[in-house]
């Protein structure tokens, strides 16, 4: 009986999701980063209220950005060094499956969770309630098209020795329309004005980065396995 | 060069590793019920041709074709009935070997817990069945690789030094399972540095540099 794609998808995703929940402290980092690097900025500032408002999405989209990006370095890499990718490549489905699943676990279990503890930030960061919503979806889009891009970079940087700090510097350009868009989403939620265009852009985005980054990672990963 | 149909075969294949030319046009046949056993000298290119003829790398030259298809282009079937266990067993240290089993046999075919249960009881490591692979022993972790390659059910057998970290009994066993599984009319290519002492078909391959 062989194994549709539709199955093996899930059984990766599955996979992914119990290695994850093995070791809590790689998902609990991000986390805590996220909380930490977003409580130093008003304590490092001093500001009212009023000005730590109109900093906070900006705020709240850095932080988000960078703990989600210490994590995208385990994506492929433990998988890589015990050699059970090569397993995972010889599985008779297809790179581009493989790594689709591995990606959408790895968002689940970080960016989602970013998104999770973002409203205690919020709250944090003065952002009145009525802008969660925004919030909460444009981060969402914002972390999942990151999850994408990382998984390139993932891709492309296994092989090397330090391959976490080339791996940032790789994404982090790629991620700078995310900051804008989503910044720009949230502050307008915070001042009240339209968001429909902002959160369309980051929609795009992250449409775009679902259907093509799965390819280009399998591409990478190809390369580098070899 | 006449292609059986039913096989697996090697045609003049080049592989470069920097400046270094590893493998310089090796060519060789396996049919079905045969065993190739490849050895050779440290650096002349055995894991290197292991991973070209199991699809990992691709030669700058040269071909190899399962069943008169080529593997680049058929990739899924061939896959589909290979085994491969390279010469790190390949297991998730968080995960228990039977769920090591299970992620990766379950990704080639459907299979019960039992049947996994089975190849682990084959390969006697059945009490680490739910152990993390972290805390078993490099030749339990081998014995556990091992048992993957068996519940495979795969025609195809790529092992990379299967008696590595093995005792006596160990040894034994591989021997048995090639036996079985090339009797049983599978073929495998096998790196090994020691002599198979093998009552079935075993041809050999010699690198050198």
């Amino acid at each position: 009986m062989t194994v549709s794609a539709w199955q093996a998808f899930w059984l990766i995703v599955q996979r992914e999701m119990r290695l994850s929940f093995r070791r809590p402290e790689q998902l609990l980092q991000p986390l805590v980063f996220f909380l930490i690097v977003t409580t130093l900025f008003p304590l490092g500032l001093s500001l009212q209220l009023s000005l730590l408002r109109d900093i906070a999405p900006g705020v709240l989209w850095v932080a988000a950005l960078l703990s989600a990006l210490l994590s995208l370095d385990f994506l492929f890499k433990s998988d890589a060094d015990d050699g059970t990718l090569e397993q995972l490549a010889l599985s008779g489905h297809g790179l581009t499956l493989i790594v689709a699943a591995k990606t959408l676990a790895h968002w689940l279990v970080t960016g989602l969770a970013l998104v999770v503890v973002s409203p205690i930030v919020g709250t944090a960061l003065g952002i009145p309630i009525e802008a969660f919503a925004t919030m909460l979806l444009s981060l969402a889009l914002g972390t999942l098209t990151l999850s994408w891009l990382g998984a390139i970079g993932a891709g492309l940087t296994i092989g090397l020795r330090r391959g976490n700090v080339l791996l940032s510097l790789i994404v982090l350009p790629l991620a700078t329309p995310l900051l804008i868009f989503g910044a720009a989403a949230t502050e307008r939620a915070v001042s009240g004005t339209s968001v429909a265009g902002a959160l369309y852009f980051l929609a795009a985005l992250c449409v775009f980065t679902c259907t093509l980054a799965p390819f280009a990672a399998a591409a990478a990963l190809r390369i580098t396995m070899e | 060069m006449s292609i059986a149909p039913d096989g697996l075969s090697v045609d003049k294949i080049h592989v470069w590793r920097g400046d270094r030319h590893v493998l310089q046009g090796v060519s060789t046949h396996i049919s079905r019920g045969e065993l190739l056993h490849v050895s050779g000298p440290n650096g002349t290119g055995k894991t290197t041709l292991l991973r070209v003829v199991s699809g990992l790398l691709r030669p700058e030259q040269g071909s190899v074709s399962w069943r008169g298809q080529s593997i680049a282009t058929h990739r899924t079937e061939y896959q589909a009935a290979l085994a491969y266990a390279a010469h790190e067993p390949a297991l998730k240290g968080d995960l228990t070997a039977l769920e090591n089993l299970r992620f990766s046999v379950g990704l080639k075919r459907r299979c019960q817990p039992d049947e996994l249960r089975a190849a682990l009881d084959r390969t006697k490591v059945a009490a680490c069945a739910d152990l993390p692979a972290r805390v078993l022993s490099a030749g339990q972790r081998r014995r556990v690789s091992l048992a993957r390659v068996i519940a495979m059910q795969a025609s195809v057998w790529l092992l990379d030094e299967p008696y590595a970290n093995l005792d006596a009994a160990g040894s034994e066993l591989v021997s048995e399972l090639l036996q079985a599984h090339v009797t049983a009319g599978g073929l495998a290519l096998v790196v090994a540095h020691r002599e198979l002492a093998l009552a079935c078909d075993v041809r050999r391959l010699e690198l050198n540099s």
